[in-house]
């Protein structure tokens, strides 16, 4: 019994702490913002019904969920096609592979949307270099637009998918396509009829997780975008600090917690969290 | 070892995936170099003065320090505080674990603009008392910056304590250690690898962190990526493009002695 006690006790001591830090830190003001939502600037559901009639909210709410989709399908489908690479090429080609997941996993954010505007802005690379071939007379309009948003999420999120699909790919039972091609399968058959559903499981978790991070997302968007293709959280940001209505960001904010919350109980109805590791 | 290799069509579209992922990494090189004081590729003559402008502009070196000495900070702090839970959830495993490791975890999931929100809050309300400890203070940054990276401390410490093998825990408690016996002297010493591993993610996390850092900050604490917001958003300043070729080098070698490290404890 008095072990039975003290147990209890070491782990209240040890994990007090951190819980406490967290409940003041962040549940307590997370439950302020949502007060924020129902006080300011006017007690009562003012913001909320704002955010269902006004034309602003609704279209960088459509606007949000469009790149999201479409960032979402194109990361991971480039995912998959390195994650193959990664996961079952040549140690060589592992290396490779990878080195171009890795490197860009780790820099910062900031780093890598600005490498996209050095590439795609009118004086940038990608522009300076086709006008001096003689391709285009004009810069094109390659950034400050949804183009240039997705592009650069899309290049954030894909290391992000890689992960649940190398996890889905490394527990697939090579036995399993080696009789599919000893059926006699194509490659290209067994590919597509027995490699692709049997790494469902991580084609979900990716898709998921990199659906969920874009609509949230901040920085990318802000550069990229040049204040044009404003996203929800952008709209966030400047109804906080430039148009001081602090009871429509936070009213938004806790409608883009419940939405987060409601996908990824989704989420885990289909993938158990091991799976996303 | 997988029988079943990507053929040549699979390694044509990994290949342009791949640079894909290099290009704008690649790409501020040029840019770094260029001799004009706004943002272009350089036409014929190359040019350090972006390079120089690092040093010799004070506000880098001290965004630099200010940075490191918020990830310092936040980063012992949200390691000893994972470390303690993690701990005390493999040790006891009391009721509602998983309840409450997604309870810390949660920073992780919601949106960092939610958190960015969140934290304002928090520190708008401490300045209110406190002027110190609070909004745009690095006191305040730093606390901030360890509640966005205590999650990933706790799932590191958590993953290393699961490959943990119970018995010789059990071993030492038989034998009548005390609980801060069998943590300190049993159980840590084991995992030590994930705690150091713990500690540069979070100040990394912390180094790096832009989207909270931006709402609760103003004036004062001007972390190096907040400073490089600044060079961003108005008027585009090319010694964003020598900071960030410096960044990548050191990421670069930082991952290449790491893969090191890992190869050579494996051949061990």
């Amino acid at each position: 019994m008095r072990a039975y006690l003290s147990d209890r006790m070491g782990a209240a001591l040890l994990m007090a702490p951190l819980l406490l830090f967290l409940v003041l830190a962040y549940a307590w003001p997370f439950l302020g913002v949502v007060k924020w939502s129902f006080t300011l600037p006017t007690p009562g559901l003012g913001q909320y019904d704002a955010l269902l009639t006004d034309d602003l909210v609704q279209s960088v709410f459509i606007r949000t969920l469009r790149i999201a989709a479409v960032v979402t399908v194109v990361s991971v489908a480039a995912a998959y096609a390195i994650t193959v690479v990664w996961v079952r090429g040549t140690p060589a080609q592992r290396l490779i592979a990878e080195f171009c997941i890795l490197v860009p996993f780790w820099i910062s954010v900031l780093t890598r949307a600005f490498g996209w505007v050095a590439l795609l802005s009118n004086r940038g690379l990608i522009n300076t270099w086709l006008q001096a071939i003689g391709f285009i007379s004009e810069p094109l309009a390659l950034v400050r637009n949804e183009f240039g948003v997705i592009v650069g999420m899309t290049h954030f999120l894909i290391p992000f998918a890689v992960f649940p699909l190398a996890s889905a790919m490394r527990s697939l039972d090579d036995r399993v396509l080696l009789a599919a091609r000893g059926l006699g399968s194509s490659r290209i058959r067994t590919f597509w009829t027995v490699f692709v559903p049997m790494t469902r499981s991580g084609i979900i978790g990716a898709a998921m997780i990199v659906f969920v991070f874009s609509l949230g997302f901040f920085v990318t968007p802000a550069i990229l975008g040049g204040g044009r293709s404003v996203m929800i959280a952008e709209l966030i940001y400047l109804r906080i600090f430039q148009s001081p209505d602090w009871g429509l960001g936070a009213a938004i904010s806790v409608v883009l917690v419940l939405f987060v919350g409601a996908l990824m109980a989704l989420l885990f109805r289909y993938v158990r969290p091991k799976q996303l590791i | 070892m997988p029988t079943y290799r990507p053929g040549p069509v699979s390694l044509i579209i990994a290949a342009f995936v791949a640079l894909f992922l290099l290009m704008p990494l690649l790409a501020v090189i040029p840019v770094s170099l260029t001799p004009s004081r706004m943002l272009a590729m350089p036409s014929g003559e190359l040019s350090l003065r972006h390079y120089r402008a690092l040093i010799e502009d004070p506000r880098w070196l001290q965004s630099i320090l200010l940075s490191v000495r918020i990830g310092i900070v936040s980063s012992a702090f949200s390691t000893v505080l994972a470390l303690c839970f993690s701990l005390g959830v493999w040790m006891f495993q009391p009721r509602f674990t998983a309840a409450l490791v997604g309870f810390v975890l949660l920073p992780m999931v919601v949106p960092p603009v939610v958190s960015a929100i969140t934290l304002y809050f928090l520190l708008t309300s401490i300045s209110g008392f406190s002027s110190f400890f609070g909004y745009d203070t690095w006191l305040g940054v730093a606390m901030a910056h360890s509640v966005m990276t205590v999650p990933f401390a706790t799932v590191l410490m958590l993953v290393s304590l699961s490959q943990l093998d119970r018995r010789i825990d059990l071993a030492a408690r038989g034998l009548g250690a005390t609980v801060w016996e069998r943590a300190t002297r049993i159980i840590m010493p084991n995992i030590k690898f994930g705690i150091v591993t713990a500690a540069l993610l979070s100040f990394v996390l912390s180094w790096e962190e832009i989207g909270v850092t931006l709402f609760i900050t103003s004036v004062n604490a001007i972390t190096l990526p907040r400073l490089m917001w600044m060079g961003l958003r108005d008027n585009i300043d090319p010694a964003i493009a020598a900071l960030s070729v410096i960044l990548i080098i050191i990421t670069v070698l930082v991952l290449a002695v790491r893969s090191f490290v890992v190869r050579m404890r494996g051949a061990q």
